[in-house]
């Protein structure tokens, strides 16, 4: 009886390409069709060779960011599925945090004295580096 | 334990739950796909000049459905309507209306006294009334000229009609009627074919008043012949569809031809100087004499002088901006204030929290009606000084003043974003009627 179930959720995974969320590849967080836009003006942007989406949109290390992608896709999911969601889409305080963090991944260098003042707010200003809202 | 000995049953049910939700899920999941795949299909020819709106919502539901709730009324905190209720009379069968403006502020009675507009005018409400409420207006008791019905209603097929296939004859045809029997040859509110060509759905402009005012404006700035519908970009005709009529204008000559007084400017004050050199005047003020122009709603002049216009946002950006639909974006047409939408209507590009975003607004329209209030009462004071003055050796000059800054007050006032489309226009324009009523009293006192 239990094959059932199994098999609607496997059918259902591979249908929804459910896998790929697993990946790093920027083509599966437009998916969903909502983020399109998002996934095309971040293939112009000036990050567009050197990060992918996770590469700012999750912590590093394998473990916060797979917590980070299942409390996402649950999140994302259920918004989309229902329809109950802000459109421009709203980033809020748990990801944008997350966002902040990853321009250290790779500018710490650059701006290692200015963070010996205050933490800064990176996309406050440098909101379009990756995409345009 | 007693739940063990139910096991198959829990296991029955809990298989059955995940099995129906991952299917609905899975549904879910196929129809947004085709969503994105088939945006759009046509199921009905829509005619050249189908103006029936119900036949372009076959093909285009999720656009009629906003289209459809232009009926709704809501309030903002100065503009907006209420929806209240009347009792039908003989000659006017609404059960709803709006709210009294000449009752909310009496002085625009003083200052249209004489014309019709201080009879009957009402706060104005969504695209779905335009017809309706023009035709049971009190205004119209002094019979209006079918120009009227220009903006008031979808007139392109009529034209066509009128005009056996020529726009501008069907224009004139229908000016020269007097409005009730102009009004016989329409039958909706505006509707699709009067912003988009059936053909292709391109935005399209479909006023002669529009094409020719345009057209005299850009030689103004130094183009000649401007053929709107062959020359404007694609983000200029998101403006110009509303252009069409959410404007100042005035009847031509004897054939009432609707005129948009642009070819000196698009600000207040270049508009009265093209009227003052034709001479042009509404009617005579009942209490000074004065040769008074009454503004009609220059919501595209004003915009066209503010900061967004000169960013390039256009009236759609705001007023109809994108929304999500399942997979799709569309635009909403639902036509209303961008304060009932400030997400999608200001935060695609001013990513600040939407309660800040309507502080700012609150704060220019604020300080907006306070000067708007001071510069009004002084009109009124300026007004009931010449009406006590008629003998003044020079009342005509006076008078004069008075037409200026009545006209630029009200330019100031008629316009529906309480300075919200260029608030230091809208600020200047009437620091130069203040200043007419300033010297019209240093003249009086003399």
């Amino acid at each position: 009886m239990l094959s059932i179930p199994i098999g609607f959720v496997i059918s259902t995974f591979i249908y929804s390409k459910g896998y790929s969320y697993l990946s790093d590849a920027p083509e599966a967080c437009g998916n969903c069709h909502i983020m399109n836009d998002h996934l095309y003006s971040y293939q112009k942007s000036s990050h567009h060779t050197g990060a992918v989406c996770n590469s700012c949109h999750t912590p590093s290390g394998f473990f916060g960011k797979y917590i980070t992608k299942a409390i996402n896709g649950w999140a994302h999911g259920y918004a989309f599925t229902t329809g109950d969601y802000a459109w421009p889409l709203q980033i809020k305080g748990f990801n944008k945090a997350i966002t902040n963090k990853s321009c250290l991944k790779c500018h710490t260098g650059i701006i290692h004295t200015t963070r010996a003042v205050r933490e800064f707010d990176c996309i406050h200003c440098h909101s379009d580096v990756g995409h345009l809202r | 334990m007693k739940i063990f000995r139910n096991a198959p049953f829990w296991v029955f049910t809990v298989c059955i739950v995940i099995s129906a939700s991952c299917f609905l899920l899975a549904l879910n999941i196929l129809e947004r796909k085709n969503e994105e795949k088939n945006m759009h299909h046509q199921v009905k020819k829509i005619g050249p000049l189908e103006d029936n709106p119900a036949i372009w919502g076959a093909s285009f539901p999720l656009q009629y459905e906003g289209y459809l709730k232009n009926v709704d009324q809501d309030r903002t905190r100065y503009g907006g309507s209420e929806a209240l209720k009347r009792i039908p009379t003989e000659g006017d069968p609404r059960v709803i209306v709006s709210q009294d403006k000449l009752k909310i502020d009496p002085r625009l009675v003083t200052m249209w006294a004489g014309y019709a507009f201080s009879k009957d005018f009402r706060e104005e409400r969504g695209h779905a009334f335009m017809l309706s409420d023009q035709i049971y207006t009190k205004r119209q008791k002094v019979g209006q000229p079918g120009t009227c019905i220009n903006c008031h209603a979808s007139t392109y097929k009529a034209m066509m009609l009128l005009g056996n296939g020529d726009l501008t004859q069907g224009f004139y045809k229908l000016n020269q009627m007097p409005y009730m029997e102009a009004a016989k040859q329409v039958k909706h509110p505006v509707s699709c074919i009067d912003c988009h060509d059936p053909e292709n759905m391109k935005l399209r402009v479909t006023r002669p008043a529009f094409i020719e005012g345009i057209k005299s404006y850009k030689k103004f700035m130094g183009v000649d012949d401007y053929d709107v519908n062959k020359m404007a970009s694609v983000s200029d005709m998101r403006v110009f569809v509303c252009a069409q009529c959410h404007v100042e204008y005035y009847f031509k000559g004897k054939d009432k031809v609707l005129t948009y007084p642009w070819s000196k400017g698009l600000t207040g004050d270049a508009i009265l100087s093209y009227y003052n050199d034709i001479n042009f005047k509404d009617w005579t003020h009942k209490l000074t004499g004065a040769e008074v122009i009454k503004a009609q709603h220059p919501e595209f002049e004003t915009y066209s002088n503010g900061i967004h216009a000169r960013s390039g946002v256009s009236c759609v950006d705001c007023h109809m901006p994108y929304k999500k639909v399942g997979a799709m974006k569309i635009t909403d047409h639902q036509i209303n204030s961008p304060m009932l939408k400030v997400n999608r209507a200001c935060r695609t590009c001013h990513s600040i929290p939407e309660d800040e975003l309507i502080e700012r607004v609150n704060l220019i329209q604020d300080k907006h009606t306070e000067m708007k209030d001071i510069v009004f009462d002084a009109l009124i004071a300026f007004i009931k000084k010449i009406e006590e003055a008629q003998g003044h050796p020079d009342i005509d000059k006076i008078r004069k003043y008075q037409r200026d800054a009545q006209f630029l007050l009200d330019y100031v006032e008629a316009e529906n974003s309480v300075g919200f489309h260029a608030p230091q226009e809208s600020a200047r324009t009437l620091m130069q009627s203040l200043d007419y009523i300033r010297e019209g009293e240093i003249l009086l006192s003399k």
